[in-house]
């Protein structure tokens, strides 16, 4: 009260009847002046993070989702046979003006320096879009420099794709600078000869099958995390100190133990040779020819990753626990309660946060893991960032990798926007 | 013998060099790429160990990336910091490599040692194994192999059919998770010709045939990735028979005395090689280690640490103990007459056209 007091007094009316500080400046001034400062102040602390997140992620990210839809191959290497092609109806094959226009393109293409030329990234370009464009590109390139008009024939001679309408369609399609091709394979989807989206062939289909897999799995380990995660978390909860202390370093352990090691150990446990089975067979439980397949396939994803996630689901829990002040489960038992209905009306409602913390955590981890499934999972366990890998390492169809981590991530906004219009994003507690 | 003299004359040469202090020559590191494990050993000691101490001003530095090879130079190439000096790849990621200019391209006879009789080195290196920007050094095999204890003494596996029979050979069967190497054997053990194997893949219907016989197998079959998990899951029990590659199968049967046995019917035979990135900054430097660790004698050293069969046609009568367990090991060299009777090379040209299609095809069986 005393030193509202003594602002008061500081406080005088000008002229006008606006408020003024002690010397002279408008109050609403002042108190701007101040809060820029402090806005300037919290800013300047902020801005190492906010720059060290614009170049190690939003721009990157940028980049990802960029280099799903550039198409630069055609486009650079072609730009005389793209003009010719423009009048083509995609009926039938184009004409001797189109073939020529590709063997000056080809030409001027081989006088580049090595390293600068078009023709090999055109090849591997074309050829995810159609089987052995590749092959029809490096066999002719290099002879193109000794074709004799008419060039139609010594295209067609050279490589039989040259005399394939597809392969003319595609270039014609894929001429731009950006491309929704890759999004199209990205969901099992192709160029039918008119130009239409359609369902890929059935043995062709891989990726919306591995997203749905790879929500599924996902969902089943967020589960079974809450399901494990939530007696161990209210127990430490109740402890005393030192006890709960001491089991928190048992959940804490494996969290700071290399995920490698972790999931190498689970490779020991859980083979047909291994721990469990032999056990299981010495105690005559199962006998030696019905060992369970507990890994190379779902069943050693769920069970390794559900360990490994397993800290991120008790750590929020336990610390929105904690909180709860244990009187209310004896008030409500005190008014007629039975412990179940105690516990179902008064102690989880207040847990939920925590759930809520934990299952996103868990979740949104699970759904972009990798090394843990390509370990253990064999195939059925496989999630869609291993095929994410193979794209990016082994196929090198960096585009196509782009496309399916950029609906990945889109997915898990959307999850995310989901989740906050049911539950909302102010009831997470993360400790 | 006089090889060993030449060299000890030569770090003689160069010792005395450096402390007259006339030729000292700016130490230089070479950062290598290969695939590690007991392959990268076998080129520790048979061309990295004796070049650097020959030229004890070069360092070699081992990086094992080579299962990712191409994304790493690509990725470097497009960054314009190229860090590798050279790398050990196969042909057909070599030849997309020159393809894209990333690499450099290779005059064999100008750069590359001739054989001991005068042969240039385009005409020792075994026929079709050069190309525009490789340099082959092994001849290494896919091989189905098998534990001799899980099967009874009467009714071991001997051919590629047996990978196939589930009913008389009982037991998973670890195959790689590509697409490469499983369907031709599919197609081998379904009564194709090895040398007809890749016309038939070529159509539409082989590909049905190939994957309908893969399908026979499928509740049987582990998949593996890295090349060292095949003797691992052998080893375990975890399969009777695995597919892999000889010389780690040989490593783990000969070095560690594993019950494995390989059944050379229906091996499919490839290269393994160098190539030199473009741009990189010790060009010269590897090139003359280059001369060196791909002349007859060192190509011929590398087998006696690791069953690969050198690339060099002089260097076949070289070959002899291995270096630890002497052992002789032309018997276990893939190119072995007794070995080679029904070999299918591994055409790259093929699996540049149809990979793309074939590897969706095959995630696609696997996850079904």
């Amino acid at each position: 009260m005393a030193q509202a007091d003594a602002g008061n007094a500081d406080l005088m009316q000008d002229a006008s009847g606006q408020m003024v500080t002690a010397d002279g400046v408008p109050l609403k001034q002042s108190l701007k002046r101040a809060e820029r400062r402090r806005k300037l102040v919290a800013l300047g602390l902020v801005t190492p993070l906010l720059l060290f997140l614009l170049v190690v992620f939003i721009f990157p990210i940028g980049q990802m989702m960029w280099r799903s839809v550039d198409n630069p191959q055609v486009v650079n290497a072609l730009p005389l046979t793209l003009e010719a092609l423009e009048g083509w109806d995609g009926q039938g094959l184009p004409g001797e003006e189109v073939y020529a226009a590709l063997a000056s393109d080809f030409r001027t293409d081989m006088e580049r320096p090595r390293r600068d030329q078009f023709s090999g990234p055109l090849g591997v370009r074309l050829n995810y879009e159609l089987s052995a464009a590749r092959g029809a590109v490096a066999r002719t390139v290099r002879n193109v420099p000794d074709f004799e008009p008419p060039y139609k024939e010594a295209f067609l001679d050279s490589h039989r794709l040259w005399g394939d309408v597809s392969l003319w369609r595609v270039i014609q399609r894929e001429g731009r600078p950006l491309t929704s091709a890759y999004y199209v394979a990205a969901l099992d989807r192709q160029f039918d000869d008119d130009g239409n989206i359609v369902l890929r062939d059935e043995n062709r289909r891989i990726y919306i099958n591995l997203y749905i897999r790879t929500l599924g799995l996902s969902v089943a380990i967020t589960v079974l995390t809450i399901l494990l995660g939530f007696p161990i978390a209210y127990y430490m909860s109740i402890l005393p100190m030192r006890y709960s202390n001491l089991l928190m370093i048992f959940v804490l352990l494996p969290f700071w133990t290399s995920l490698l090691v972790r999931t190498t150990a689970w490779i020991v446990l859980l083979q047909q040779q291994g721990v469990i089975n032999e056990s299981l067979i010495a105690v005559g439980i199962i006998d030696d020819s019905g060992r369970f397949s507990l890994m190379y396939n779902m069943w050693g994803t769920i069970i390794a990753m559900t360990h490994i996630l397993l800290p991120f689901m008790v750590l929020p829990l336990y610390s929105v626990m904690r909180t709860i002040p244990p009187s209310y489960m004896r008030a409500a038992k005190s008014l007629g309660a039975t412990p179940f209905t105690a516990f179902r009306k008064v102690y989880l409602p207040q847990t939920l946060p925590g759930i809520g913390a934990g299952a996103v955590l868990v979740f949104i981890i699970s759904i972009g893991y990798y090394i843990t499934p390509a370990l253990v999972g064999g195939q059925s366990g496989r999630m869609i960032s291993n095929e994410i890998a193979r794209h990016m390492q082994q196929s090198l169809n960096w585009g196509l990798a782009a496309a399916l981590g950029t609906i990945l991530l889109i997915g898990v906004l959307v999850l995310y926007w989901v989740y906050n219009r049911l539950v909302g994003a102010q009831n997470l507690k993360l400790g | 013998m006089s090889m060993k003299k030449l060299s000890i004359l030569a770090g003689g040469v160069a010792a005395a060099a450096i402390t007259a202090g006339a030729y000292a020559q700016e130490p230089v590191s070479l950062t290598i790429v290969s695939w590690g494990g007991a392959y990268t050993q076998s080129q520790v000691r048979a061309y990295h160990e004796p070049y650097m101490e020959a030229n004890p001003h070069v360092t070699i530095i081992n990086d094992d990336g080579s299962a990712n090879a191409l994304a790493g130079l690509r990725a470097q190439s497009q960054a314009g910091n190229v860090t590798w000096d050279l790398v050990d790849m196969l042909p057909s990621d070599a030849q997309l490599a020159c393809d894209e200019g990333i690499i450099l391209p290779i005059d064999h006879d100008e750069m590359l040692a001739a054989a001991p009789d005068g042969t240039p080195a385009s005409e020792d290196f075994l026929p079709g194994s050069l190309g525009e920007c490789f340099i082959p050094q092994i001849v290494y095999s896919t091989i189905l192999a098998y534990n001799t204890d899980l099967f009874p003494e009467d009714a071991q596996p001997d051919s590629i059919e047996a990978l196939f029979d589930v009913e008389n050979y009982p037991g998973r069967r670890a195959l790689q998770d590509r697409p490469g190497t499983n369907l031709e054997w599919a197609l081998y053990a379904d009564g194709v010709a090895p040398e007809d194997i890749y016309d038939v893949l070529a159509t539409p219907e082989g590909q049905d045939r190939a994957f309908a016989k893969l399908d026979t197998i499928k509740e049987h079959i582990v998949f593996w990735t890295e090349g060292a998990q095949a003797p691992q899951l052998l080893a375990d029990g975890e399969v009777v028979m695995a597919t892999g590659y000889n010389g780690r199968i040989f490593d783990a049967a000969q070095v560690e005395g594993q019950p494995f046995e390989i059944i050379w019917d229906g091996q499919i035979v490839e290269w393994d090689g160098w190539v030199v990135p473009a741009d990189g900054q010790n060009i010269d430097a590897v090139m003359e280690y280059l001369y060196f660790a791909t002349d007859t004698q060192r190509l011929a050293d590398q087998a006696k640490f690791i069953s690969y069969g050198p690339a060099r046609a002089s260097s076949a009568p070289l070959v002899g103990e291995h270096a630890d367990l002497g052992i002789d090991m032309n018997e276990h060299m893939p190119t072995n007459p007794d070995n080679y009777f029904s070999p299918i090379v591994l055409d790259n040209d093929f699996w540049t056209d149809y990979g793309d299609e074939l590897r969706e095809r095959f995630a696609n069986w696997m996850l079904q």
